[in-house]
């Protein structure tokens, strides 16, 4: 699997990703930097945590209008994979390749902590090495991670299958208003959503943060270990 | 400030209004031959500040131990380097903003982060943790939430952006920081050995070159603010506090980082307090050349700044480097990459002078080198502080559990956590223990087996009661905190917190300090490699008077791990045997217990056996590295039952304890703060007191691992989640989230 992690202004966990990704794959993902107009021949796109642009103007705002994203968004009309994590789901979303918004956490303020995702489906490249209900533990890291989007986009996410992950307790249970188990409000307790071909996929925690027992567990491997699984050539 | 300076003309009171003393101002005039201009007054003003002149600590810093064979750079560069093994160094330093952090709590401990970081990379280094030292004022006082809450904002706003994981600390509240809490930042970085970059300024017509954030207004004249007492106006002083842009810092860093990468850069350094002064002064002096400037080139980001404005700007995120000269168009590409402004805004000269030109002026022309050698030097007189009362005899009121409980939930017990968990604690991937997880956070060193172990440590309230004790004390404990993760101390950054110096008494608790602070350094092997000291930490109270802050010396302590794959935690294990390393006398003076369930805050602080702190040390570091120890927590603040329940509330287990030690009050066993301790949890307790033996180490079994909380003697047993709920309930009680 040929992996591309891009780097805007900002972003700061290129680094993380890019361990978790060589952990896995055994290869070093190219690094992309924003102001490119071209991708190289790649399998999955990356687009990583921080604060691309400082988060001046929106979350991610600033980012969806880079130069790279044009040829990333002909990567995904070609059906290209790509994941965004934390600031690269709000990437995404600013960009229209996936629905949604992402607004301040309910707290209002930053947060910081391990959270656990239940997977809502397992048949996605994403997903595959879990099973559908399983729950991992993953940190999360953002001020703004509480997932909102209009009622018929909601119904029209939940119809399709296209949350991936939804904050859960340990045992799997959801429970959207409480604040411990859904820590930033997201409506549904939505933690991760797919395009309609699946082969888009954001989500706010760090599953990258979570690849090394010396780190405290190896909950976030599955996911990378899946996307090598699907898109080895 | 600007606009009703510049019709002033300079004499006396305009030097005393800008903080110089008329014997200042008279050295300022035999050393010019003339009077000073506006702009020159204003560099000798601040270069001659207290922030920037350590003229009061001078004398006194230089009697602690800063060498080692592990040392590479000690204090005198923008931060501490020492070697840790593989080729690598690491790069640290600690530093305070106060004064700004009273001012504009959000902006005063976000620029502090920002300024610290700079301090590391301009070295050399990619930061790869943060830590914070923080001091507040009483709880109930309604000024400490709003204090509380900018400085967690702008720490967790700048340290988060900027992508470094913030990874411990420490939080005490007190009255004494009412109306001047203490906002201390440290940052550690890791370079290669082979490149280190300094700041001393070589090769006379090379470029000068500014680089990051444009120049404004902000901060001009923080640094003399940061050198005076805090007077009612305080809050009108917001103009000085400058504003961090932790986006810019970001691409500052990744810029820098790239230079460094190539071999364009002679010299480097941050713009801190006093800016563009400090830091041209600075590399010029050191390097024993003169230089040029011409701020017409100076990136501006408002009009009609004057000379003397630009030279005072504390704005934020900006760099000075002396560029080969045939390097200057890479270095131009790199932050043109970056989009940061990049400007030739000078050259080095052989003048021994600073001339400074704008609009076709000289504005400022002065001989360096008596800037830097005729700076004031003082030696304040000291007055001893008075010897503790002792004691007394104390009696228990509460009992032993209840004690633990209101301990377990007091503001400087209770858990961190709703401050932590605003702090990217991950970012990064290479954080090993978080906050809270051990007694110091660990950080792996990325691509290699090594692991760094941090912490910041003091305990102010000993220092108040005996400034010399507490300065031994606040090393000793980071000392202890390494040590209990099986790491090996190898230096420490100091951030001397005190009131005026103007004071005998706190000039006598300063220097007391630094004594104690002297001999644990040379005991335990652990010099000063880096530091900054605050002064002038004062309020006004209502009647007039001032009052000082409580004696605060912050250790910031730094050890390494070969392999970071033994470093152990405080939580406590399935099972095994707790035994207690240390001599208990059940030392009650300056105790949490006394404060907490007497209300009372005296009698002697514990005593310090530094020989024994090795000692213990060394014999828990080598037991840690063999393999024998599961989990590790020093006794600290609240003693061993504190200590335990923090293992507890953490851990997969509780604990079944056996009878305090024979002949000592139960309260003075369990909560007396006795130096030099550990609690351990080890699976062959036989084994493991043999070795101790051996080693002339006192150990006792304080019980067995197991259990869902803590079973006292008497055979109560307080839950773990009790314990948890009260541990918890403070912070968001106080910040009524």
């Amino acid at each position: 699997m040929k992996a591309g992690i891009v780097v805007f202004p900002g972003t700061n966990r290129e680094r993380d990703m890019a361990i978790a990704l060589r952990v896995v794959t055994g290869r070093e993902p190219v690094m992309i930097w924003h102001g490119e107009t071209d991708l190289p021949d790649l399998d999955l796109v990356v687009l990583p945590g921080g604060f691309s642009y400082g988060d001046y103007l929106r979350c991610g705002a600033m980012a969806a209008h880079a130069p790279i994203m044009a040829p990333i968004r002909r990567f995904a009309e070609a059906g290209g994979h790509i994941l965004g994590v934390c600031n690269g789901f709000q990437i995404l979303t600013e960009a229209g390749l996936l629905p949604g918004a992402l607004l301040r956490n309910g707290a209002l303020r930053f947060l910081s902590q391990d959270c656990h995702l239940r997977v809502e489906r397992d048949d996605t490249p994403f997903t595959r090495r879990w099973k559908t209900g399983d729950v991992f533990r993953a940190p999360m890291a953002h001020g703004d991670g509480n997932y909102i989007a209009d009622d018929a986009t909601i119904r029209e996410l939940e119809d399709s299958g296209r949350v991936a992950f939804r904050y859960a307790r340990p045992d799997g249970r959801i429970d959207e208003s409480d604040a411990q188990t859904n820590p930033n409000g997201s409506i549904k307790a939505i933690a991760g959503v797919l395009s309609a071909n699946l082969r888009i996929c954001g989500m706010m925690p760090h599953p990258e943060d979570l690849v090394d027992p010396l780190m405290g567990g190896e909950d976030g491997k599955p996911l990378f270990e899946g996307l090598v699984e699907a898109l080895v050539r | 400030m600007s606009s009703a300076t510049g019709q002033k003309p300079v004499d006396e009171a305009l030097a005393r209004e800008f903080g110089l003393t008329a014997e200042e101002y008279g050295n300022v005039l035999s050393i010019m031959g003339r009077t000073p201009s506006l702009t020159e007054l204003g560099i000798f003003s601040v270069m001659w500040s207290e922030h920037c002149s350590y003229k009061s600590s001078r004398v006194w810093l230089r009697t602690l131990p800063t060498t080692a064979p592990w040392v590479i750079h000690g204090p005198g560069e923008n931060a501490g380097v020492v070697d840790i093994g593989q080729g690598l160094a690491a790069i640290f330093k600690m530093e305070s903003h106060n004064h700004p952090s009273f001012i504009e709590p959000y902006q005063g401990a976000a620029t502090g982060v920002g300024g610290i970081l700079r301090d590391v990379f301009t070295m050399g280094a990619r930061p790869v943790a943060n830590l914070n030292a923080l001091r507040f004022g009483s709880p109930e006082n309604p000024q400490t939430r709003r204090i509380v809450d900018g400085v967690v904002r702008g720490i967790g706003g700048y340290g988060n952006c900027v992508g470094v994981p913030t990874v411990g600390g420490e939080i005490n509240f007190h009255p004494a920081y009412d109306g001047n809490p203490l906002v201390n930042a440290m940052t550690v970085g890791i370079a290669r050995q082979d490149r280190i970059f300094l700041s001393a300024a070589a090769g006379i017509g090379n470029p000068v070159v500014y680089v990051g954030s444009k120049t404004g207004r902000d901060g001009i004249h923080g640094a003399t603010m940061s050198s005076s007492e805090f007077d009612e106006d305080a809050l009108a002083k917001r103009p000085t506090v400058q504003v961090g842009d932790p986006f810019v810092e970001k691409l500052l860093i990744e810029a820098c980082l790239e230079l460094m990468a190539t071999d364009a850069i002679v010299a480097i350094q941050d713009m801190g307090a006093a800016g563009l002064t400090s830091s041209s002064v600075e590399m010029a002096g050191k390097g024993g050349v003169g230089i040029d400037l011409d701020l017409d080139a100076v990136p501006q980001r408002e009009r009609g700044m004057t000379a003397y404005e630009m030279m005072l700007s504390e704005s934020q995120e900006r760099m000075l480097i002396v560029v080969h000269p045939d390097k200057t168009e890479l270095a131009r590409a790199i932050f043109e990459k970056w989009e940061l402004d990049f400007a030739i805004i000078g050259h080095l000269t052989d003048t021994g002078h600073i001339v400074v030109r704008h609009q076709g002026r000289v504005e400022a022309d002065i001989p360096l080198d008596p800037l830097a050698d005729q700076a004031p030097l003082y030696r304040r007189p000291t007055a001893p502080s008075p010897e503790p009362a002792p004691l007394g005899q104390i009696t228990d009121p509460v009992g032993i559990e209840q004690a633990l409980i209101r301990l377990i939930g007091c503001p400087d017990l209770a858990s961190r956590a709703w401050v932590w968990n605003q702090y990217d604690s991950t970012v990064g991937g290479q954080t090993v223990k978080r906050p809270g997880a051990a007694d110091a956070a660990i950080v792996k060193v990325e691509g290699t087996s090594l692991g760094l172990a941090l912490t910041t440590d003091c305990t102010p309230r000993y220092c108040r009661a005996d400034a010399r004790q507490g300065g031994a004390q606040a090393v000793a404990e980071a000392w202890r905190n390494i040590v209990a993760t099986g790491a090996r101390p190898l230096a420490v950054t100091d951030n001397l917190n005190f009131g005026s110096p103007e004071k005998p008494e706190v000039m006598g608790q300063f220097v007391a300090a630094i004594e104690g602070m002297g001999e644990a350094c040379r005991v335990l092997d652990f010099p000063v490699v880096s530091g900054n000291v605050s002064l002038y930490n004062e309020t006004r109270a209502p009647d007039g008077s001032s009052v000082s802050i409580l004696p605060t010396p912050a250790i910031g302590g730094l050890g390494v791990l070969e392999d970071v794959n033994r470093a152990i935690g405080l939580a406590m294990p399935a099972e095994g045997t707790l035994v207690l390393v240390g001599a208990t006398r059940g030392e009650l003076g300056q105790s949490l217990w006394l404060r907490e369930i007497h209300g009372r805050e005296d009698g002697a602080p514990p005593t310090m056996d530094l020989a024994a702190e090795r000692r213990n040390g060394d014999f828990v570091r080598q037991q840690i590295e063999a393999g024998h120890v599961l989990a590790c927590h020093d006794v600290s603040d609240g003693g061993i039952l504190v200590a335990l329940a923090e293992m507890a509330m953490v851990g997969e287990a509780g604990c079944i304890l056996s009878a305090p030690q024979s002949g000592m009050r139960p309260e003075a066993f369990w909560f007396g703060e006795d130096q030099s301790r550990y609690v351990v949890a080890v699976r062959d307790a036989e084994a493991f007191t043999v070795a101790a033996t051996s080693a002339g180490v006192e150990t006792r079994t304080l019980g067995q691992v197991g259990g869902d909380g803590l079973t006292l003697p008497s055979g109560a047993t307080i839950s773990k989640a009790r314990m948890k709920a009260v541990n918890s309930a403070f912070f968001p009680a106080l910040m009524d989230d």
